[in-house]
């Protein structure tokens, strides 16, 4: 699913941030990307979402090497892949509803469809009623829930989350790590960023540690 | 009609709306942008609209070319019967109208207050003369010009007076005002475009973040910046429909003393305000500004924005 092939990545202000990474991910897995923060995790996510290029190396999504995709294709690229952030990145004057199905609005679905759908992914995270709520009356768990219903509601093979649990507190963030595994459960390559080892420890997941850009373990 | 296109314009129909739900939740901003179109566009088009109104004003006078023909002192009524009856067989020449040398004289007197005076002299310094009023087909400068020619070769005729030159002179300075209107409108049509692409930008950078997650969830450039490029058609329309406003406003206000003014030329002329195809067009030309400079802005600043 995932191959990174020897790949550095140095920022304009000269800061390497991965050096000569490498591994595979193969469908289905589930893979925690851990280590201290500036080791390289947000870098290696962004990779993979294309919101960076690599500097060095290359990196194969699904058999296909990433630096033949033009710019003109990301967004249908992007389509294939569901993103959780840290930060859940909502659209705050918007209602969840539109949160949740905004993939399905820029993909040009048809709206009755986007409709059926919405209503299933938020099901799907638990927030079902909750469509017409503003992000800002929900909880911080409930943000990142919905964070996961838009990154899922196209149904992409792969989801990707940067520090999904990383302002929840233990029992939020342990029932998000779950909702990931059920997704995971059902055949979704699943890869995680995320500095919270003891967490890691109660699901046993493969795990891939970085320092200092590096793979060490 | 097929599913795909009617999602299509659904689509595009959700997202006008959505653009102008949004320009009018910031009420002062959009007026203030839709005002600085407004009056960008008023200014040309109201000196056109005034510019329209001397030509109409102007046009019954090119029609008014007369050639006035004085007779040489000793060609008398008979005479001048004869050269009238002769030029109005010409198929160039509409109407001769004789005027004697008494009726001048008498015309003369009436009119120009000195009839006192005019008792002084012993005999009628004034000549006969015709009117010669030239064809509707030869109501051309060149026409008028060779009628004169002709005229002024006949035998006791002394001068031939076409007074034209004032018209012609009229015409070009109108042409001259027409240029400058036209540069001037052109100039602040790109002010518009300039304007709108200005609103816009900010409008962009205000929803910088909404712009990077549709972008990372799939958005093309041409899907995120059509919400913009909508916004602009309603700038560009709310900015044409004050135009045609202030434009019927400043018309409607100079109606009455214009009329008043030409009035007292003895003309009788109505103001008339900006016809429904100049509006109609001002509105489509508006409203393309606005698209285009939504157009300009939208695509430089969000391909510019990358998540």
């Amino acid at each position: 699913m995932i191959h990174f092939d020897q790949v550095s990545k140095r920022y304009p202000n000269g800061r390497e941030a991965l050096a000569g990474v490498a591994f595979r991910i193969e469908p289905g897995e589930l893979v925690f990307l851990t280590g201290h923060s500036g080791a390289g995790k947000s870098s290696i996510l962004k990779l993979i979402a294309l919101i960076e290029r690599p500097t060095r190396g290359q990196v194969f999504i699904n058999h296909q090497n990433t630096a033949a995709i033009k710019a003109r294709s990301i967004p249908e690229f992007r389509r294939s892949l569901g993103v959780v952030f840290q930060d859940h990145k909502l659209l705050l004057d918007r209602p969840v509803a539109d949160n949740v199905a905004l993939p399905l609005i820029v993909a040009g679905v048809p709206r009755r469809e986007i409709e059926k759908r919405m209503r299933a992914a938020l099901d799907q995270v638990g927030l079902l009623g909750k469509e017409r709520s503003r992000p800002l009356e929900l909880s911080t768990g409930e943000q990142q829930r919905v964070g996961i219903a838009r990154a899922i509601i196209g149904k992409p093979p792969l989801l990707i989350a940067d520090e999904p649990t990383g302002n929840l507190d233990p029992d939020l963030a342990l029932e998000i790590m779950q909702l990931f595994k059920r997704f995971n459960d059902v055949g979704v390559t699943v890869v995680i960023a995320s500095h919270d080892v003891h967490l890691i420890d109660r699901l046993g997941a493969r795990r891939i540690v970085l320092a200092d850009g590096h793979v060490v373990g | 009609m097929p599913t795909a296109l009617n999602t299509w314009l659904a689509r595009h129909a959700q997202t006008l709306m959505g653009s102008l739900g949004r320009i009018v939740q910031h009420p002062v901003a959009t007026t203030m942008t839709m005002a600085v179109i407004a009056l960008a566009l008023a200014l040309p088009l109201f000196f056109n609209v005034l510019l329209e109104n001397s030509r109409a004003a102007t046009a019954d006078w090119n029609q008014a070319f007369e050639l006035s023909v004085y007779l040489a002192k000793k060609a008398g009524t008979e005479r001048a019967e004869a050269l009238a009856k002769q030029l109005r067989a010409r198929p160039d020449v509409a109407r001769v109208r004789v005027i004697t040398a008494d009726q001048a004289l008498a015309e003369f007197r009436e009119s120009s207050g000195f009839g006192k005076a005019l008792d002084l002299l012993d005999t009628n310094p004034l000549p006969n003369a015709l009117v010669v009023t030239p064809s509707l087909a030869a109501s051309t400068a060149e026409g008028t010009q060779a009628l004169k020619v002709h005229v002024a070769s006949l035998a006791d005729v002394d001068t031939v007076e076409l007074d034209t030159e004032w018209v012609q002179r009229l015409n070009a300075i109108l042409d001259v005002v027409r240029r400058v209107i036209w540069l001037t409108g052109a100039l602040l049509a790109i002010s518009v475009v300039l304007v709108v692409g200005n609103t816009i930008r900010l409008d962009i950078l205000n929803r910088r973040a909404e712009i990077e997650v549709m972008k990372l969830v799939g958005a093309t450039d041409s899907f995120a910046r059509r919400p913009f490029l909508y916004s602009g058609v309603w700038y560009g329309l709310g900015g044409g429909v004050g135009a045609v406003a202030v434009v019927a406003v400043a018309t409607a206000l100079l109606a009455k003393p214009i009329q008043r003014l030409i009035g007292l030329y003895g003309s009788q002329f109505q103001l008339s305000g900006l016809r429904f195809g100049t509006a109609a067009l001002i509105l489509c030309l508006s409203i393309a500004l606005g698209w285009m400079g939504s157009w300009i802005a939208a695509t430089r600043h969000i391909r510019a924005i990358e998540p």
